[in-house]
């Protein structure tokens, strides 16, 4: 059913069942989001999304709230930008972002977030958790959006090989009791590394030259193939830096993938040359 | 989940006896059916997941925590993967990861315990942890003490608190003989009346009354009970249930600990009430961890009550929680039933529509729940004779801090805070009073200048304070209500579930700012502004306003 409602200036329509976000998009209207992505179920955690809608007195996560006919929504009030720049400054303050997508960056510039105001504040500390040859998981950036548990979950692999932990500020992403993730139901096919936004969890190849500060994507070529494994037909983008394949991915909207892959696909190219 | 990967390690005999025990009780098979979840054949299993906290409680009490072995050995038998398993585990204060000391005590740090007079109790423990308030504020100076191989159990000091029923005696009516625990008594006392006036009534004109008396909710929010009834009785969906939050964690509240403690049997009865009337055949209680006494007086008086086959048309599970504040908020309270995380959920949807299990589902406070019994017994009118008009009905109010005589009071609505207080003995010690405290940590102070103040859903509303839970307590002019304030501060961080970025790094940084030498005024705005705005629940919206409070009086 179609119905009407109001974004900011706009009048617009919207199929029942949209969410906020998505009608927005539509309209050109640009909501940040941060746990939001098209392949995972909306958690509606990170609070960076959140628009005004009257009538409701806290503000509302526009990922996950269904449209209704005749609301209206403002999507950047003074309310909703201070709310924005509050989440980013309280996620900047507490958690390393410098390997962060460049959108979360650009975001923290666009709504003047001072994370140095709470540079007293605790911040999370983590050691460096390399337990085998694929990744890297350096909790000490994660932004606990859940997406990598989503996509180990039921939203992609059925793995469950992680989980949120503890409480609070202290919550975490771990596996049961801490478990070395090669004793853990981990299978290795990476896809929490392909939906980590802040660079908490990186293949190995990739945390290796970010260390050594060989990392440049301004100088990765990207190649889209087939992978050649099995005959499912998932696509793989091939990232390569100086001749070298540096990391594999599966573009989000890839009908068959929607960016997942096995461990074949995407560790499986030592062979390439 | 047949591909469930688990580490090699196994429960032992004493866990392995426990977890047995716990599954041979399976209680009702129910398993949230949504787009998240694939059963994948496998639905026997995972319809037995809302055991896995059950479960965790066994296991801590038959060994003192929750080990490895155990975990996996539980997780096979549910069909819960043992990261999820041990996700749930570590989001509970009293469900240990770790091997502990024989016997911890947790002691009551909390709003009314720092003001207690009387010492701590020395106990013979191998360490002593910070607890959030237990619930025992009438009795002042609480700790849990958890013991391997056995349940928690609570000490406090060997006081009498009162129970004071007030001018029109209803919901402490029983609870003021002491407590009631035979069916036989209960019966003696009109108990089972109310019932079996309901299904002489039939449903329809059961939530009729329950509307007509326009009931409002007593854990806090105050929602109209009859419209939530008449929300879920229009459902169509076979399944429903009903479910009575005892899962009092406010700081300052104890009042339902008194009614289950004294009363268990009535809110057996009002929860089958609301199952007939609303055509819920499953109903649930979820009893806070920090009430041992009150969880296993509930338990005998649902054993008398099925036994004595009065409880014809509904099943109800008893569940306890095992120390989260978060658990209090109702959808919270939901997914810690199902077995997950206490994390609420974004609404709409509501539980009406997506309950328990995603079914249409009832929610309401004990004390809310009670008053059903009263309202269907004698009617609307007669049970609207107390009161305000806009709020009908009496109120437990729970005393604490500096007042001479603690306990929990029951006033109609409308009383005069000054005459509470005055029938309480007045401030302890006849001291001046600073400020009262209205609703808890996430209610207000009240300054004595304001004592007229009606207790009434409207008159604190216009007053800018909330009722909440019922708490009212008093503070003398010996308090620091800076220290007071952060404390609470200190209780939200510690409570927040972690899920939302405004409450779960705000409550932290709100804590930091509040214990700086010179509280920055302006990130305590910006912390308010975004917890207010953009947490998720109730926690979150709330976790500044004792703050706000305090700065308001001009104390910070």
């Amino acid at each position: 059913m179609t119905i009407e409602l109001r974004i900011d200036d706009a009048i617009v329509t919207a199929e029942q069942g949209d969410t906020i976000r998505d009608v927005a998009a539509r309209h050109g209207v640009e909501i940040p989001t941060l746990c939001w992505a098209a392949n995972l179920t909306p958690v509606n955690v990170c609070r960076l999304c959140v628009v005004e809608v009257e009538g409701s007195r806290p503000l509302v996560p526009a990922c996950s709230r269904p449209v209704e006919a005749d609301m209206v929504v403002s999507t950047n009030s003074h309310r909703v930008r201070t709310s924005r720049r509050m989440v980013l400054e309280l996620l900047a303050s507490s958690v390393d972002l410098d390997r962060a997508e460049p959108e979360l960056l650009d975001q923290i510039e666009e709504y003047g977030a001072r994370p140095e105001r709470f540079a007293a504040g605790a911040t999370k500390h983590a050691p460096v958790k390399q337990q085998d040859e694929l990744y890297v998981r350096d909790y000490q950036r994660c932004v606990l959006c859940y997406k990598c548990v989503e996509a180990c979950g039921d939203d992609a692999q059925h793995t469950f090989a992680i989980s949120v932990a503890g409480r609070g500020f202290d919550a975490h992403i771990s596996t049961e009791f801490d478990t070395a993730l090669p004793d853990s139901a981990c299978v290795y096919c990476g896809n929490c590394i392909a939906v980590c936004p802040t660079g908490a969890l990186t293949p190995l190849t990739e945390f290796v030259r970010r260390e050594a500060g060989e990392w440049r994507p301004d100088q990765q070529s990207v190649t889209r193939t087939v992978c050649a494994f099995c005959g499912v037909g998932c696509n793989l983008d091939l990232h390569v830096q100086d001749g070298e394949v540096v990391k594999v991915t599966s573009p989000a909207d890839h009908d068959i993938t929607q960016g997942n892959l096995c461990i074949k696909g995407r560790f499986g190219w030592q062979h390439l040359r | 989940m047949s591909d469930l990967h688990v580490g090699s390690e196994r429960a032992d005999d004493a866990e392995a006896a426990a977890i047995e025990r716990v599954l041979a009780t399976t209680g009702p098979a129910v398993a949230r059916v949504s787009a998240r979840v694939t059963l994948g054949g496998m639905q026997a299993t995972a319809s037995r997941r809302h055991l896995l906290l059950p479960g965790l409680w066994a296991l801590q009490d038959a060994v003192g925590w929750i080990s490895p072995g155990g975990l996996n050995s539980l997780c096979l038998a549910l069909g819960v993967p043992p990261a999820e398993g041990y996700g749930v585990a570590t989001f509970y204060d009293l469900l240990r990861t770790e091997r502990p000391s024989t016997t911890i005590e947790r002691r009551c740090d909390d709003l009314a315990c720092l003001l207690a007079i009387e010492p701590p109790i020395p106990t013979d423990v191998d360490a002593v942890e910070s607890s959030p308030c237990l619930g025992q504020c009438d009795r002042g100076a609480a700790s849990l003490i958890q013991t391997c191989g056995a349940p928690p159990r609570i000490e406090t000091p060997d006081r009498e608190p009162r129970v004071d029923a007030g001018p029109s005696p209803r919901l402490l009516r029983r609870a003021l003989t002491g407590a009631v625990t035979s069916l036989a008594d209960y019966r003696a006392l009109g108990g089972f009346v109310a019932l079996a006036a309901a299904r002489t009534m039939g449903a329809e004109a059961v939530v009729d009354a329950v509307t007509a008396a326009g009931l409002r909710g007593r854990g806090g929010a105050a929602f109209p009970t009859g419209a939530k009834w008449r929300a879920v009785a229009s459902e169509t969906a076979t399944e429903k249930h009903v479910v009575a939050n005892a899962d009092e964690s406010e700081p300052g509240t104890f009042k339902d600990r008194v009614l289950m403690e004294r009363d268990p049997f009535s809110l057996i009865e009002a929860l089958a009430v609301a199952g007939f009337a609303v055509g819920a055949r499953t109903g649930w209680i979820y009893v806070r961890g920090e009430y041992p006494e009150a969880y296993q007086r509930l338990v005998a008086a649902l054993d008398e009550s099925s036994a004595a086959g009065l409880l014809e048309g509904i099943t109800i599970e008893i569940r306890r929680g095992a120390g989260a504040y978060i658990c209090g908020e109702e959808t919270a309270l939901l997914e810690s039933i199902e077995g997950y995380r206490g994390e609420p959920r974004n609404k709409p949807p509501y539980p009406t529509t997506h309950g328990l299990f995603g079914a249409p589902t009832v929610i309401n406070n004990v004390e809310t729940l009670i008053n059903v019994l009263d309202i269907v017994e004698h009617g609307p009118d007669a049970w609207r004779s107390v009161g305000t008009h806009d709020s009908p009905g009496t109120r437990l109010l729970c005393l604490s801090g500096h007042v001479e005589h603690p306990g929990v009071y029951e006033r109609p609505m409308g009383v005069r805070l000054a005459d509470v207080i005055a029938e309480a003995g007045g401030v302890r010690g006849a001291r001046p009073l600073q400020a009262v405290l209205l609703g808890g940590a996430a209610g207000a102070f009240v300054h004595p200048d304001q004592r007229d103040l009606e207790l009434s859903f409207e008159a604190a509303h216009e007053a800018g304070v909330g009722l909440g839970s019922g708490v009212v307590m008093l503070f003398d002019d010996t308090v620091d209500l800076r220290a007071v304030v952060r404390r609470a501060a200190r209780f939200f961080a510690h409570e927040s579930c972690g899920q939302c970025v405004p409450c779960r790094v705000g409550t932290q940084r709100q804590v930091e700012v509040l214990t700086s030498e010179r509280p920055d005024t302006a990130l305590l705005d910006d912390l308010e502004q975004v917890m207010r705005d953009a947490s998720i629940c109730g926690l979150g919206h709330t976790a500044s306003s004792l703050v706000r409070s305090a700065r308001t009086l001009g104390v910070l």
